[in-house]
């Protein structure tokens, strides 16, 4: 039983460490995407500059030293400073930029839901309450029609 | 005043706060002739230690923001040496700042030029926008009181350094 657990185990560990490793390489492609040019104000991925490429060659060379995704965005944020990264660190300040679009979305909603709750209250759109006009026209416009389409009549 | 009101007042608030805040955050008018200059410390381009503008009260400096990626920095550099090599003295230094660079290719351009004055980094390009330089390169001539005295912006030449900062240097204090 023991001698089957640990095959089993040693199977697992076989088929998912590859894996493991394979999330963890980093590429070129997936930082552009995750980093700015500093000089441009524009994602590395879409700059053309002579500062993007060396930042290329830089991120290059530390993913062909085996650094990971996280250990090459390190370094550029000491070479450039926390403006290199697309998206701002969550701390500090720039947590901000997650949380107030978080407060804004619950305000909202909050509001949304008050606004609901009175409208229903007042009256608006309950089972007891008016119901919809009718469709149509009615009164002087209605006979005004009627005799509209008696012209026409064949 | 009805709560709906207040509220409303603190969102209106609250926008234009942001809007404030955005504004003065990312404006920057630049230094002009007679301005004193930011003198928050830098860290060495070699690595060691950092320095300020304040190191250097009492005496003339050229400070010079560039990056090894630009090919006008390229250009003037030669002329710059020669200039401090020239001019270099107790009343006297040319400041390289090397802006929004990767350090070890600012420091393969040091060499490569052979610059023999003293060299800061201001990484995320902080300082630059301190002084409010709209590109590389840019050069500040500051008076021993650490004010403006001339700007320059893009490549400076022998003919620049000459008739143009030389007179002042030479004229004595700012």
């Amino acid at each position: 039983m023991t001698a089957r657990a640990l095959a089993i185990a040693g199977l697992a560990l076989a088929l998912l460490a590859p894996a493991a490793v394979g999330a963890e390489r980093a590429s070129l492609t997936e930082i552009e995407k995750q980093v700015m040019c500093p000089v441009c104000g524009t994602l590395l991925q879409l700059a053309e500059s002579p500062q993007a490429q060396r930042e290329r060659v830089f991120i290059d060379g530390l993913i062909a030293e085996g650094k990971t995704e996280a250990e090459v965005k390190d370094a550029l944020v000491a070479e450039y400073g926390d403006e290199v990264l697309a998206l701002p660190p969550g701390s500090g300040f720039s947590l901000s930029a997650y949380l107030v679009p978080i407060f804004a979305f619950l305000i909202a909603a909050a509001a949304l839901a008050v606004g609901v709750l009175r409208w229903r209250r007042a009256g608006g759109g309950g089972e007891d309450g008016p119901g919809p006009t009718e469709a149509g026209p009615s009164g002087e416009d209605s006979e005004r029609l009627d005799a509209d389409l008696a012209r026409y009549d064949l | 005043m009805s709560l709906r009101s207040v509220i409303a007042v603190i969102g209106v608030l609250a926008v234009v706060g942001l809007l404030v805040f955005g504004l003065a955050s990312k404006g920057s008018s630049g230094l002009a002739v007679g301005d004193p200059v930011p003198t928050a410390p830098l860290p060495k381009l070699d690595g060691e230690g950092s320095q300020s503008l304040a190191d250097y009260r009492g005496r003339w400096v050229l400070v010079n923001f560039w990056a090894s990626w630009c090919p006008p920095c390229r250009a003037e550099a030669p002329a710059l040496e020669e200039f401090q090599r020239r001019l270099r003295g107790p009343g006297f230094t040319v400041l390289g700042i090397d802006s929004r660079d990767l350090s070890d290719d600012g420091r393969a351009f040091v060499r490569r030029y052979g610059l023999s004055y003293p060299q800061l980094r201001d990484a995320d390009g902080g300082v630059s926008h301190d002084y409010g330089t709209t590109g590389l390169p840019e050069s500040y001539l500051v008076d021993p009181r650490g004010k403006v005295r001339l700007h320059s912006v893009g490549q400076v030449d022998e003919e620049y350094l000459r008739e143009e900062v030389e007179p002042l240097l030479k004229g004595g204090k700012g």
